[in-house]
């Protein structure tokens, strides 16, 4: 698992720099402004791909929380643990671009409605999973109940998504998840698309490169890991 | 499967549908609470006692605002394709505010009828397209309208 980690590392690297470049490209450059917004819209290329990573990312890290739970597979527990600090960062992101473009578009930076609100709560749940997982004396403890906690908290993220449907939000419904017919123009979709797929790519190489160090910090006193080569680390 | 895993994974799914039941019942006690606001018909039909601040959520009607010349007042009607209420506010209105565009606005409802708003937020809507598409649409009258995020979810209560 080290190796292969290692070895996919670098592809998955290089393609979210592809789709990164590209996609800001397109979107900064290429694409037109919006009818309504103006320039102000094209935060969207940061701000839908981070709240969709951060939701994905705390769907692996509930899953994997499960099969460890269930099946007691470290693996499952380092994948969990990796992922935590990257979706924090992803939740935190979305929720800063969106209160940027919330006070030009809506006039407040902030505003209690239950998409925001169950945002907030997800960076919470990131960040109580870390808090909780330093919190207790054996690993295997902490593990435990952090993992728990991460398959407890999963009741969230459909509640994320569907919030703007079942209430009144100020925030806008979903534009893309209308797969039938998406409710944005064609050439501003399509960076959308590539920075989504960026951010996924950002997303398994910091995974890639943090289960590295995980595994390493773990086993330290394995054999296997005396005798790697202190220079390449291979 | 082992009976020990076996075992392990009725637990997990048995604790998951248990939290996910008890946030299914707490999110629907709160329904009102957690609507970030009425809708004109709520209003009009007395969902909302009068002098209490809320949030009324509508589109702008077309050619109903009406700026004072010497100060920050306006005034302008807010519907929801059912029911019309006038507001006043008296400040400044954020960039998309404009005739037939949707707004969120916190207040309340004065003796005479009138909605006084102390802060108008905009609401927009998922769709994104170019000016020259916009004016397109516009033209072929196809022009996909924000009423779908007003007239559903209303809460009247008696």
């Amino acid at each position: 698992m080290y190796r292969l980690a290692g070895r996919l590392a670098p592809w998955f690297g290089g393609l979210c720099l592809l789709s990164l470049a590209l996609g800001l490209y397109l979107g900064l450059v290429v694409a037109p402004a919006d009818y309504e917004q103006g320039d102000s819209y094209r935060i969207i290329y940061i701000h839908v791909p981070a709240a969709w990573m951060s939701m994905f990312v705390y769907v692996v890290m509930a899953t994997s929380s499960a099969i460890f739970l269930i099946w007691r597979l470290k693996i499952a527990d380092v994948v969990a643990e990796a992922s935590a600090p990257i979706g924090a960062a992803f939740t935190a992101v979305a929720l800063l671009t969106g209160s940027f473009w919330g006070k030009p578009m809506w006039g407040t930076w902030w505003i209690w409605d239950a998409r925001l609100t169950s945002e907030l709560l997800l960076l919470f749940l990131y960040l109580g999973y870390m808090a909780l997982r330093g919190a207790l004396d054996t690993p295997q403890g902490s593990a435990r109940a952090a993992a728990i906690l991460a398959v407890v908290g999963v009741v969230n993220i459909p509640i994320i998504h569907f919030s703007v449907e079942w209430w009144n939000t100020l925030h806008q419904p979903a534009t893309i998840s209308k797969l039938d017919k998406p409710s944005m123009h064609i050439s501003m979709l399509r960076p959308l698309l590539l920075m989504v797929l960026a951010f996924q790519m950002l997303y398994f190489h910091n995974l890639m490169v943090r289960l590295r160090t995980l595994i390493l910090t773990r086993e330290s006193r394995a054999s296997w890991v005396a005798e790697l080569n202190p220079e390449t680390g291979n | 499967m082992t009976p020990k895993r076996k075992q392990r994974l009725i637990l997990v799914s048995v604790m998951l549908c248990g939290v996910a039941a008890a946030a299914a019942f707490g999110v629907n006690a709160f329904r009102d609470n957690i609507m970030l606001f009425h809708s004109p018909s709520d209003v009009v039909a007395g969902a909302v006692n009068p002098g209490k601040a809320f949030r009324v959520g509508g589109m702008v009607v077309d050619g109903s605002v009406q700026r004072d010349q010497d100060s920050l007042e306006v005034r302008f009607e807010l519907t929801d394709y059912d029911k019309t209420i006038p507001v006043s506010f008296s400040g400044i209105l954020p960039d998309l505010f404009r005739e037939g565009q949707g707004i969120v606005a916190m207040g309340a409802m004065d003796d005479a009828g009138t909605f006084e708003a102390s802060e108008v937020l905009a609401k927009h809507d998922e769709n994104y397209m170019p000016p020259e598409v916009a004016d397109a649409l516009e033209r072929a009258g196809k022009m996909p309208g924000t009423a779908a995020n007003f007239d559903s979810k209303t809460v009247v209560e008696p």
